[in-house]
């Protein structure tokens, strides 16, 4: 569970949103521009808040009245950007491994079967197809064993094919892994399929918030 | 012949240690101007530049009222018993202070090259920013900081003006090529000039081609 209360000014836009993400898979939905990957940046650190907070599963991240900013790589999070960003000069094993916690239950060997990445874990990143690519990328984020996953349009750079092949992936971590996920999107049905809440974002507000069915 | 082995072995192991010393300052000022906004960021930059526009003799001139016996610097030395002024010390610092700012330089230009989404996605995995640093951006800036090496390597090897100032031309004890060039030239014993002319040469041109041949691959691999 995600509490957001806060605001960001940058420029002519304006993000405000104070809401409860509540789902197990909580969707951000709505036109581009609408602020849904500023969302995921601000949950993750790399950008700041002019005013608000932030806690995950109950734990401050960002306070700015108490003047609390927990930096980037201390606030588990697991987060997959839109162009998944795999490290090109490693392997994808060590893609994988890289964020792993010290003393996790979670094994590689888990997550890679789990996600059917375990053939490509010696391989170099560069020689990967998108949607192998958008598979290391979030058994790279789960290996960090995050509070939290933001995804964001996981589902945008691949084809309608591959689209529905990797849906039943998302669906696995989402059953069988219990890692809440916000999930950025702006295909109906991609979020009618897999989310449990939605929130529709325009112009940095929230207009509607709700069950998938009733907001879209 | 003995002389031109001696000079040049010292040049290279002076050169190269002054180039071990540029790294740890140089890697940290060319992250911290590539990579951080903070007051007086300019400054910085300009202070770091300064040896590359101020004649090289008075940057010796400077390093000599720093580092002498009597100076701030060269006092807290002396009280260790750690002398300076005209030792192979001279000669280093020289070597180290003349060529910082072009392996600065270069380094802070492979360093804007990294993609900061690599960083920031290290980031949100848990890397703090040392491991961020040494674990993504060195190695995706490696070749430009292999070339920003090669480049302060280059200078220290030919380094005249601030090394005269502070280290003069002491045979076998501070004696570089670049000083034992100006030094022979001017006592009329050209052959060896000539012949140290020739070192300087083949040195100065595979150090620059080392550094042509790297930049050329990170331009490749972008």
């Amino acid at each position: 569970m995600i509490d957001l209360d806060l605001e960001l000014h940058q420029g002519a836009f304006t993000l405000e949103i104070r809401h409860q993400l509540a789902g197990r898979v909580t969707a951000l939905f709505g036109p581009s521009g609408a602020g849904k990957t500023t969302v995921l940046d601000v949950i993750a650190g790399l950008r700041g808040v002019s005013r608000g907070s932030i806690a995950v599963n109950g734990r401050v991240l960002v306070d700015s009245s108490r003047g609390i900013s927990v930096p980037p790589h201390r606030r588990h999070v697991g987060y997959v950007p839109q162009d998944v960003a795999l490290f090109p000069h490693l392997s994808v094993r060590r893609n994988i491994l890289y964020g792993r916690r010290h003393g996790q239950v979670l094994s590689i060997d888990v997550v890679a079967t789990m996600l059917e990445v375990l053939p490509l874990l010696d391989r170099g990143v560069s020689s990967l197809s998108g949607g192998e690519r958008q598979r290391v990328a979030l058994a790279r984020a789960l290996m960090s064993s995050p509070d939290v996953l933001l995804l964001d349009e996981p589902l945008a750079a691949v084809d309608v094919e591959l689209r529905h092949r990797i849906l039943p992936y998302l669906e696995k971590v989402r059953d069988e892994l219990r890692v809440p996920i916000v999930y950025v999107s702006h295909d109906r049905d991609e979020v009618r399929r897999i989310a449990d809440h939605a929130v529709l974002l325009a112009g940095g507000r929230v207009v509607r918030a709700g069950s998938p069915m009733v907001v879209l | 012949m003995m002389d031109v082995w001696r000079i040049t072995l010292f040049t290279v192991a002076t050169a190269g240690l002054a180039t071990l010393l540029m790294l740890v300052p140089g890697l940290w000022l060319a992250w911290l101007l590539a990579r951080r906004r903070f007051p007086g960021r300019v400054l910085v930059e300009t202070f770091v530049s300064l040896p590359l526009v101020l004649p090289p003799v008075a940057t010796g001139l400077l390093l000599l009222m720093l580092v002498s016996p009597q100076g701030p610097v060269g006092r807290v030395l002396a009280a260790v018993g750690i002398e300076v002024v005209f030792t192979w010390r001279a000669v280093v610092l020289a070597m180290t202070v003349m060529g910082l700012p072009l392996f600065v330089r270069a380094a802070r230009a492979g360093f804007e090259q990294v993609d900061r989404r690599f960083e920031a996605g290290a980031a949100t995995l848990g890397a703090a920013p040392l491991r961020v640093f040494l674990t993504i951006t060195l190695p995706l800036a490696r070749p430009a900081v292999l070339a920003a090496a090669v480049l302060g390597f280059a200078r220290a090897l030919g380094e005249f003006g601030a090394t005269i100032m502070i280290a003069g031309s002491i045979p076998g004890a501070t004696r570089t090529l670049a000083v034992a060039i100006y030094s022979f030239a001017e006592t009329g014993r050209d052959r060896e000039a000539a012949v140290l002319l020739g070192v300087s040469a083949v040195i100065a041109f595979t150090a620059l081609w080392i550094s042509n041949v790297l930049t050329a691959r990170a331009g490749l691999r972008t």
